[in-house]
């Protein structure tokens, strides 16, 4: 079931569509926002507000990168294996991500602190190389200040 | 030398408040257009000569001349900003959007003036969450003064601006995939014709315009078009937000006359490169444009002196290749960002690309052999423009053939030793 | 509009894209996503050929043809050099992560991706990188799922949930990953799932039936016949291996089924495999029932008929040839009907009215109409097929606003994006919720006399000569006004009911709407759903009703029964039927064994819809020609033939003159006027194409020389078929036949059904030479009335006048319900029912109520329940049917325990024990 909250964010964006099924990537945004993922029972919950099919909603939700329909840490690291940062040094920082978290790129740690994914070009490409944790922009990243970044996501 | 897009950006990174903007003189534009008729914005930025800045450079005013005006046209119709920079080595738009985002919405306003259009979306790009944050401040500013909403500037028009943020996929940028994006659906493109001026959102007329584009229409309006053309130093009119990354000395970006030259922008505002590295050649506009090398520095950086130097302007923001960097795993990394984004739709596309990517990765892991040429070649022309549905995989190719071209002795190395040289010490 | 392709000029329509043109004109040229039937969308890239700007254009670009407009006196080149590398680098694209599978691929050897690959001349794999796999998913009882080997033409997606409106199917994931199937494994819930084993031009899709008893086409034995499920006379090919029926596919008709059919037409052919299969005569003796020889069956069956008052009962599934043959026998005086005395009166009142005009429409009619109103009749259950035309009319008002703002009817997706979730008006009035509803502007739950007094408002309005409604409801007649001012302003208007609500004031009801649009001068398309595959024909027969039957059974009156193919106890209750077969003696002739078998004295074995040959009218009034698929083994013949060999026997003249089907079709002809035309549904056994007969048997054919080597080892001669055209061989007519005749589509390198491209005038038009069948209700006699177009808008056509009564609002009851008949797709039907994969998706029986007054009997969903009526009573669980208004109560038609009470009924409804 969507919460009410769920409800009334995702109305507030279909109020502004002609159809109500266009709101169907903002409605699997806030559902993840509140609960960091998208299971298939919310799928189906997501499809019955809008009037439309399961189906459908989990068509939109597959295809867009940003949508997790898997469960996901606690903190999302994303780190950008787009050009400039390859270029950059994106992997020799992602080699250090792995050995540091002990998982493969795609996993969630076994403490469920932290999921590790890769993601295109951050827009940064001139602080290169760069990452996302939860949403929030690292640049300019070398070895030594991923440490301490991470530190900062308990 | 005018900056105009950039000028009110604040230095020290915060965004400038509507307050500041208008006392800057902002918002005179808006309400300047707002008492002009929608055909004479139109004939006006056609005189400016303002080509798109998102990467095709179609002239604005002669698209929005597309688009039904008058009491007979669809309703409603809709402006679209494309806020969706996922061109992997750009990142102009961000600089505006978290600049400057007033400039944008007063742009939006006076676009959506000349077409009639009273609803709009900004649609932004998921991960820039710091614009996402400024533009619905920005947006919230100018609802309350009464500059979006119902009755703009009590001219009687309705202009609603949303925000809207993307699941994320490169194929939200292309114009049409974005239409299906906002719809809700997939981000497959759509067939043209019919224009999105005259069958675009829900079926509606819609013109979707890049953020850089539309931001140059309050300056437009403010100083006029002859003012703009000579912004330019080649016959491109206006200013143009220029970008460097890779190993140069000061990657960034900066607003300067439309036409700088490549080397300028290496080597005067990039700083050149770093030390112990030296330039092997550059993607001038993004990822998805063709190579130029040193023969090619003296480029006046213009949509036309670009292209017949055999590659494009595109966004404008550069990718540099030094030669401690291995050019096949640099289209490696290319090919595989595109095959990535690949939306699914059309054979040449999903298939050549990833096709191309692990031809790409076999050399570069030592496993390539002497007929991968003739696939690569292959897979390039295969998805040659108008052979795709869209202009993805066209693009995609761009610096593929340029490096076979540019760097062959670079493939065949790899081939011939079994190893990438770079990767396993030179 | 002159084109000219590779040097030679064309004339074709400006209307089509160049695909079409070219592949109209009999050249070859490769695609995939574009299709006949859903236009195109340019995503496999597959048919680009070049076009040049003029004559001085020696480079050309190249376009992909199905995505260019024609326009004057364009030049193209399908041959260029540059155009056929590129398609065959599509095909070495598509084949990147395909298994090439082919042996074990239930597609092989009628695959449209293996003709395109060869018609590309694509050879060598240079693709040398693991392949991608996928998951396979469960699907239900129809169909196979094996997605390796998809090529992601997305024409599944497109067909199942744009065409076919299908909520339970998408395309998942993007790039080389793309994944066509549900979020969750399950069975497939559109009602036209099984279109996908065509519409896949590759093995995703495939026919689970054909699986367990898989055979190449090529192996087949193929004729062409007319569906056996429903009264729309859909066409279709069936397949035969070993005396086997294999599988059923669309046999294209332009007028009828176009490209497409429904599940219960596809997969209810196993019923001719069934085990209750009656495969030789069977009498009863003292001590119970054994098998006899034919000539002993025919000896006592003609003993029988001749000994004393003998009754014939006909069939509205048995061919007009049959029902005609059992009523040479018998005597017209003594035939009578094998339907209930309601459906008797409902297809009497079906026939006047549309004898009456305006005639019946074709499903292509009704599909080019802009607004429908349908009235009483649930039709993705009774004429499924109906219900996806249904959904294409809807689109004609965004294909032609589309075409004002110059946006082809091909485009599909461009059509869909500018008409987004806008479509044409479309009313449904039924008892209960229907399939249909999603894209339903309005819809109204009612008992039928409210739906027949919604339609006779309408009528009224629309022309206030027709009769007026007394105490209309004011939400009624606002929606009546609102239907009214719809149809007015159509161009095109359709009107559909049926005998599916059992109501013959709804059946007059949508006839008035019809003749008051028709008075208008409106092309109405008009058509009225009867039950079986040949109920109209057999209503045109003139029978007697039933009720009479039993009577004169009760009264002693009646020696002996014949019943021809027909399960009398689901035509009326136990007891009528119990009394109509106590009588001495029963004969009855059928293909599986029913109830009324059971009961019979003599048991003939007739052959079913694969085995025999015949006329059947359809609903539209289409007279069609249906041919055996392979001779029928052991004692097992025609219907009309075990007559006629017993009007032999008795040296009846009929019996002596009717040595083969078109002497039986002659026979009918004669005697009835009206189906005079039934000699030209199809040429005659002496029609032969260059001396030759056609063959059911294709080319390739394999193991005629020693399929049967365990019986005997020389080869059999093949059986002669002394009925029609078609030959038990693979050899013979070097042409094509005409389309009555057609056996199957194929032709050189075009091996799988798409090859149907090539039997066409045009694309998507008419099949060369005229679609298959007439039509018989189209000079419709009778009544003094106005002249109005046809629906084709060409002739015109006499329209009677209103003689309608209209019903008083329906009453609701204390204690008691209306007990209205729900159809259901697969159950229903009786013939489809007796098919295991059909079965396994039929409902259990039920009793349904609607939530009120299910909470008000304190009833919860599944509780059993006694329902009583005057026809007869049982124990049912209870389904609560949301949109099932109160007072009324729905029983699954033709399932259960009630199956033979006609409906609707009053009855009570009790909380079980
Ligand atoms: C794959 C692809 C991605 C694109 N991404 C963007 C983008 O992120 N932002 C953008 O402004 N234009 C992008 N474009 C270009 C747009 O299709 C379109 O041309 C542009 O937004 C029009 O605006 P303009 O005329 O102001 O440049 C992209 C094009 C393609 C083919
Ligand atoms: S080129 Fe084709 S597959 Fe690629 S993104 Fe465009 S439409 Fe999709
Ligand atoms: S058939 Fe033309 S692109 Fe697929």
């Amino acid at each position: 079931m969507l919460t009410p909250e769920e409800q009334r964010e995702i109305e507030e964006e279909a109020a502004h569509f002609p159809l109500r099924r266009a709101a169907s990537i903002d409605a699997l945004r806030v559902v993840q926002k509140h609960r960091g993922w998208v299971s298939d029972d919310a799928v189906k919950d997501i499809a019955a507000f809008l009037d439309t099919s399961p189906d459908d909603i989990d068509s939109v939700a597959t295809f867009y990168n940003l949508i997790f329909r898997k469960p996901v840490g606690r903190h999302v690291i994303m780190v950008c294996d787009s050009v400039s940062c390859w270029v950059m040094g994106y992997e020799g920082l992602r080699d250090r991500l792995k050995s540091r978290l002990g998982i493969e790129m795609g996993q969630t740690t076994s403490d469920g602190r932290f999921t590790l994914l890769p993601v295109v070009c951050l827009g940064a490409c001139d602080r290169a190389p760069t990452m996302i944790v939860d949403g929030q922009l690292h640049a300019n990243l070398d070895l030594e200040t991923i440490d301490r970044i991470l530190e900062r996501y308990p | 030398m005018e900056t105009p897009l950039t000028a009110k950006i604040r230095p020290d990174g915060e965004m400038i408040d509507l307050a500041a903007y208008e006392r800057a003189g902002g918002y005179q534009a808006a309400r300047k257009a707002m008492r002009m008729a929608p055909a004479e914005i139109t004939e006006l930025v056609k005189k400016s000569t303002l080509r798109g800045r998102g990467g095709a450079g179609f002239p604005t005013g002669q698209k929005w001349s597309f688009v039904p005006l008058g009491p007979a046209a669809p309703r409603p119709k809709y402006l679209i900003a494309n806020a969706d920079e996922m061109e992997p080595g750009t990142f102009k738009d961000r600089v505006l959007l978290e600049g400057d985002p007033h400039e944008l919405i007063e742009g939006m306003i006076v676009a959506a003036r000349a077409i009639e259009a009273e609803r709009g979306y900004i649609f932004l790009r998921g991960e820039y969450t710091d614009a996402a944050a400024r533009l619905s401040r920005a947006l919230a500013e100018a609802s309350a003064k009464g500059y979006l909403g119902r009755n703009v500037f009590g001219s009687g028009a309705d202009f609603d601006l949303r925000l809207h943020l993307s699941g994320g996929r490169y194929m939200c940028g292309e114009e049409t995939g974005l239409l299906n994006a906002l719809e809700g659906k997939r981000a497959n493109p759509r067939a043209k014709p019919p224009f999105p001026q005259v069958s675009g959102l829900f079926g509606k007329p819609s013109i979707v315009q890049n953020v850089e584009t539309l931001c140059n229409l309050p300056h437009i309006l403010d100083k006029g078009a002859d003012w703009f053309v000579k912004l330019g130093l080649t016959g491109d009119g206006g200013t143009k937000l220029y970008g460097a990354s890779g190993k140069v000395k000061k990657p960034g970006c900066w607003e300067l006359p439309m036409g700088t030259p490549l080397r300028e922008l290496l080597e005067r505002y990039a700083g050149g490169m770093r030390d112990g590295v030296r330039f092997r050649g550059v993607l001038p506009g993004g990822a998805s444009t063709d190579f130029l090398t040193a023969d090619h520095l003296d480029v006046p950086m213009d949509f036309t002196a670009v292209a017949k130097a055999g590659s494009r302007l595109g966004t404008g923001t550069m990718i540099v290749l030094d030669d401690k960097t291995c050019p096949v795993g640099m289209v490696h990394n290319l090919e595989h960002f595109f095959a990535q984004e690949s939306c699914g739709w059309c054979t040449p596309c999903w298939s050549g690309l990833h096709w191309a990517e692990e031809i790409l990765w076999a050399i570069e892991s030592g496993r390539g052999t002497p007929a991968d040429f003739d696939r690569l070649d292959h897979v390039t022309k295969m998805c040659g423009p108008g052979n795709t549905f869209c202009a993805l995989a066209p693009g995609a190719v761009e610096p593929l053939q340029s490096a076979l071209k540019y760097f062959r002795e670079d493939f065949e190395r790899h081939i011939r030793e079994k190893r990438c040289p770079w990767r396993n010490g030179q | 509009m002159k084109i000219v392709v590779d040097k030679k000029e064309y004339e074709v329509d400006p209307r089509e894209n160049l695909l079409e043109a070219c592949l109209g004109r009999g050249l070859d040229l490769p695609y995939f996503c574009w299709h006949p039937a859903m236009g195109s969308v340019g995503a496999c890239r597959q048919c680009a050929v070049k076009v040049y700007r003029d004559e001085n254009d020696a480079r050309g670009r190249i376009v992909m043809a199905c995505m260019t407009p024609i326009t004057p006196n364009l030049l193209a080149s399908i041959d260029d050099a540059e155009a056929r590398e590129f398609r065959a680098g599509i095909v070495e694209g598509l084949m990147e992560s395909h298994p090439h599978d082919c042996p074990v691929c239930d597609e092989g050897g009628e695959c449209h991706l293996q003709d395109m690959t060869v018609m590309t001349g694509h050879n060598y794999r240079r693709f040398e990188f693991p392949k991608r796999t996928f998951h396979n998913q469960y699907l239900g009882p129809l169909l196979n799922h094996e997605m390796n080997r998809c090529i992601q033409c997305y024409r599944c997606t497109r067909f199942y949930t744009e065409y076919a409106g299908g909520k339970d199917f998408a395309v998942l994931k993007l790039r080389h990953l793309v994944y066509f199937g549900r979020a969750e494994a399950g069975v497939l819930e559109n009602e036209f799932s099984g279109n996908l084993v065509e519409v896949c031009p590759t093995g995703v899709f495939t026919d689970k039936t054909l699986k367990r008893h898989y055979t190449r086409k090529w192996d087949l034995q193929m004729a062409p016949t007319v569906c056996a499920h429903c009264a729309l006379g859909c066409n279709v090919t069936a397949g035969e291996r070993y005396g086997t029926l294999r599988r059923i596919v669309n046999r294209y008709n332009g007028q009828i089924n176009g490209y497409f059919l429904c599940d219960r037409g596809r997969f209810g052919y196993e019923h001719v495999n069934s085990p209750k299969r009656i495969r030789s005569a069977r009498a009863r003796r003292d001590a119970g029932a054994a098998e006899i020889p034919k000539a002993e069956a025919l000896d006592r069956f003609s003993s029988l008929a001749a000994g004393g008052k003998t009754l014939g009962i006909g069939s509205p599934r048995a061919s007009l040839e049959s029902n005609f043959a059992l009523r040479a026998l018998v005597g017209p005086e003594n035939f009578y009907a094998g339907v209930s005395d309601a459906s008797y009166d409902l297809l009497a009142a079906m026939l006047q009215v549309l004898r009456q005009g305006p005639a019946p429409a074709s499903l292509r009619q009704i599909e080019h109409g802009d607004a429908a109103l349908v009235l009483g009749e649930d039709v993705t259950n009774s004429a499924p097929r109906l219900a996806l035309t249904l959904r294409q009319t809807i689109r004609q008002a965004g294909l032609e606003q589309a075409e004002k703002m110059r946006v082809p009817r091909w485009q599909d997706h461009a059509v869909r994006e500018l008409a987004q979730k806008d479509h044409g008006p479309l009313f449904i009035a039924t008892p209960y919720p229907t399939r249909l509803d999603d894209v339903a502007t309005e819809t109204y739950r009612a008992a039928p006399d409210d739906i027949a007094r919604l339609g006779f408002a309408v009528a009224h309005l629309l022309d206030p000569a027709s009769p007026a409604v007394p105490d209309l409801a004011e939400p009624l007649r606002a929606l009546a006004g609102r239907i009214a001012d719809t149809l007015q302003a159509a161009a095109r208007p359709v009107v559909v009911s049926g005998t599916g609500a059992g109501s013959a004031a709804v059946l007059r009801a949508a006839a008035d709407v019809a003749r008051a649009l028709a008075k208008a001068g409106k092309p109405v398309a008009f058509s009225l759903q009867a039950e079986e595959r040949n109920s109209l024909g057999f209503a045109m027969m003139e029978p007697k009703p039933l009720g009479r039957a039993v009577d004169a059974a009760r009264a002693g009156e009646v020696q002996t029964v014949i019943v021809l193919e027909n399960d009398l106890y689901r035509r009326a209750p136990a007891a009528a039927i119990d009394a109509l077969l106590a009588a001495p003696h029963v004969v009855a002739l059928d293909a599986l064994e029913t109830r009324t078998t059971a009961k019979a004295e003599l048991v003939i074995p007739a052959a079913p819809f694969a085995e025999a040959d015949g006329t059947v009218v359809s609903s539209e009034g289409r007279a069609q020609r249906f041919f055996r698929v392979y001779p029928p083994a052991g004692g097992v013949q025609d219907s009309w033939r075990w007559l006629a060999d017993v009007l032999g026997l008795l040296a009846r003249p009929e019996g002596l003159a009717w040595k083969d089907l078109d002497d039986v079709v002659e026979a009918v002809a004669r005697a009835f006027p009206s189906l005079a035309r039934i000699r030209d549904a199809a040429p005659g056994a002496g029609f032969r194409i260059a001396g030759a007969k056609i063959p059911r048997e294709p080319h390739r054919y394999s193991g005629r020389t020693s399929m049967l080597a365990n019986i005997q080892v020389s080869e059999p001669k093949p059986p002669e078929d002394p009925d029609s055209a078609l030959s038990y061989t693979m050899e013979g007519a070097p042409v094509e036949p005409p389309a009555a005749l057609l056996p199957f589509f194929w032709t050189g390198g075009w091996n799988s059904i798409q090859a149907v491209n090539k039997f066409q005038e045009e694309i998507a038009g008419p099949l060369r030479g005229g679609d298959a069948g007439v039509r018989l209700l189209d000079q419709a006699a009778g009544g003094a009335g106005t002249l109005a177009r046809a629906p084709d808008g060409s002739a015109s056509v006499p329209v009677a006048g209103y003689l309608d009564s209209v019903p008083a609002p329906f009453a609701p009851r204390r204690g008691e319900w209306l007990i209205v008949p729900r159809h259901h797709i697969f159950g229903s039907e009786e013939l489809s029912a007796e098919a295991p994969a059909i079965a396994e998706l039929s409902p259990q029986p039920y009793v349904a109520l609607g939530p009120s007054d299910a909470a008000a009997l304190g009833a919860a969903p599944g509780a059993v329940v006694n329902v009583k009526s005057e026809a007869g009573s049982a124990s049912l669980p209870l389904r609560v049917e949301p949109g099932l208004p109160a007072g009324l109560a729905a029983l699954p038609a033709g399932l259960g325990p009630l199956a033979g009470i006609p409906l609707p009924v009053w009855g009570r409804i009790e909380l079980g024990r």
